[in-house]
């Protein structure tokens, strides 16, 4: 497929673009929470970013591995590796900025969305990716993204970490699956 | 060869034995397992996982820990739960198990955790129902315990990681233990590069050099030096005639009291897969003593038996 030649842009840059959109929203009981794997770099560079504006202050942050709350889970099983999700503090009443690299069906965010009420009840809830590449299957959208991009469901988007941490975007075709995958082994 | 734990992906299938479970698998369980234990610290201590999925307890035998922690560890997926104890329902009324197993079948269980007295009796079970069903052995006779095996290495792994590094003791009545075998086999299976059994002759099977171990009939030679002791009940109730003088006898000689205890490292730990006899294979004050992790290894136990849940469970949609 020629879209494949899309130039994609920059995720440094994006990243960059996501902590200015981000800046505005942190209030003393703001929480980032990163999705396994890309929300969670996502999130540690954030940190950095957003915590130089604030004076000591370090923000609340933890992760989450929604693996155990997946709605593919009968079909697809349990990945070998899963990581335990780690939410260090009271999720009651904080207001929680939720990270994930790309946003596509949406099946991910009602994963972790449920995952975090078991947790306690958050005040709120904002959702922020880097990128949305369209073809969301429910009534879910992130609030903040740095891009937009449009893609066929046979296009893989993903975002990759390299040794030095460094973040690039990355497009795959796939040729074996005609729909969006989620209902299907 | 057909290893009937396996599907045809090398996926698991059924939990009967740790022996002939490859070391990729054994790791991926307790891997899981530390996802699972996090849990238990959160306001809502459930993953829904499971949801809509039935497991039946099948105790033929009686246990209380064992059968309590699988039935904590299925709630925790989010299953219905039924725990049956045959002694006393339809097989005293002379039903066989494949029909007992069929009648639950026909109304859509879709797991068994199984114990039973006869060696085997779980990889009867597995070999007869369908393919959507799954199987765990939670003890058949003297043969195998694959979860308690497993989690007895994931509290190992928690206090000492680096299992390629390490030196075991297992002390006791191996000859009637299931939990020694499987321990053994995870041990030997996980790259620990020395297992020692101790115990008196009469309580050692013959041939056990051959599953890879060291064997002492001395304490204080056997305990030397070690980093992990790994404890066993004597058990009273599986032995025919006599293999011991008495219980006070074989406290003085396998009892593990701290003065024993001293001989292995300063920072060894002690496990026990319980229930315990005090005061007969351990000494109170080293039950309850720093050096011993018995409680952890009942919390750990929960973890792993969701950890091994979960896998069987999921990943099946996708076969014909």
């Amino acid at each position: 497929m020629s879209s494949i030649d899309i130039k994609l842009p920059s995720a440094e840059d994006l990243l960059k673009t996501l902590a200015q959109k981000l800046q505005p929203l942190l209030q003393p009981n703001t929480a980032l929470v990163g999705i396994q794997s890309g929300g969670v770099w996502l999130m540690q560079r954030l940190l950095i970013l957003l915590e130089k504006d604030i004076a000591a202050n370090a923000i609340e942050h933890g992760t989450l591995d929604v693996s155990f709350y997946r709605d593919d889970y009968e079909q697809r099983g349990l990945k070998a590796e899963n990581r335990p999700s780690q939410i260090p503090f009271d999720v009651e009443n904080k207001h929680i900025i939720l990270i994930d690299d790309v946003f596509y069906t949406g099946r991910t965010t009602r994963a972790a969305m449920n995952e975090l009420f078991d947790y306690g009840r958050p005040a709120s809830i904002t959702l922020v990716a880097l990128v949305n590449r369209g073809g969301r299957e429910l009534p879910i959208a992130p609030q903040i993204t740095a891009a937009d991009i449009t893609l066929e469901h046979s296009q893989n988007l993903q975002l990759i970490q390299n040794t030095d941490g460094h973040l690039s975007l990355e497009l795959k075709s796939l040729t074996l699956q005609p729909s969006s995958g989620s209902t299907q082994a | 060869m057909n290893n009937p734990q396996l599907d045809t992906d090398g996926r698991l299938r059924h939990l009967l034995s740790i022996e002939g479970l490859p070391k990729k698998i054994l790791n991926q369980i307790l891997d899981t397992a530390e996802s699972f234990l996090g849990v238990a610290e959160r306001e809502v201590k459930k993953v829904p996982l499971l949801r809509g999925k039935t497991v039946c307890n099948l105790f033929f035998e009686n246990s209380t820990r064992t059968r309590t922690t699988f039935e904590i560890a299925a709630k925790r997926l989010s299953a219905d739960v039924i725990s049956l104890n045959v002694n006393t329902s339809s097989q005293s009324k002379g039903e066989t198990i494949l029909d007992t197993v069929d009648n639950l079948i026909a109304m859509h269980a879709d797991m068994f955790v199984v114990r039973h007295s006869q060696s085997g009796a779980a990889h009867f079970i597995a070999k007869h129902v369908p393919n959507h069903i799954h199987v765990i052995n939670a003890g058949d006779g003297r043969h195998s315990h694959p979860t308690q095996g497993l989690l007895d290495m994931f509290t190992i792994r928690k206090y000492k990681p680096d299992l390629h590094n390490l030196r075991v003791a297992i002390v006791g009545d191996v000859l009637h233990s299931r939990v020694a075998r499987s321990e053994i086999h995870a041990l030997t299976t996980l790259g620990v590069p020395e297992v020692r059994v101790i115990a008196p002759k009469t309580l050692l099977p013959t041939h056990v050099e051959k599953l890879g171990v060291h064997v002492f009939h001395d304490m204080k030679a056997g305990l030397k030096d070690v980093d992990v002791v790994m404890m066993l009940r004597l058990q009273n109730e599986r032995m025919n005639g006599a293999m011991l003088p008495s219980s006070q006898e074989y406290f003085k000689t396998y009892g593990l009291t701290q003065e024993k205890l001293s001989l292995a490292k300063p920072d060894a730990i002690v496990l026990h897969p319980g229930p315990m006899n005090r005061g007969v294979e351990i000494d109170s004050s080293v039950a309850d003593g720093a050096q011993s992790v018995i409680l952890p290894q009942v919390t750990y136990g929960i973890a792993i038996r969701m950890a091994v849940m979960a896998m069987l469970a999921g990943g099946q949609g996708g076969q014909a």
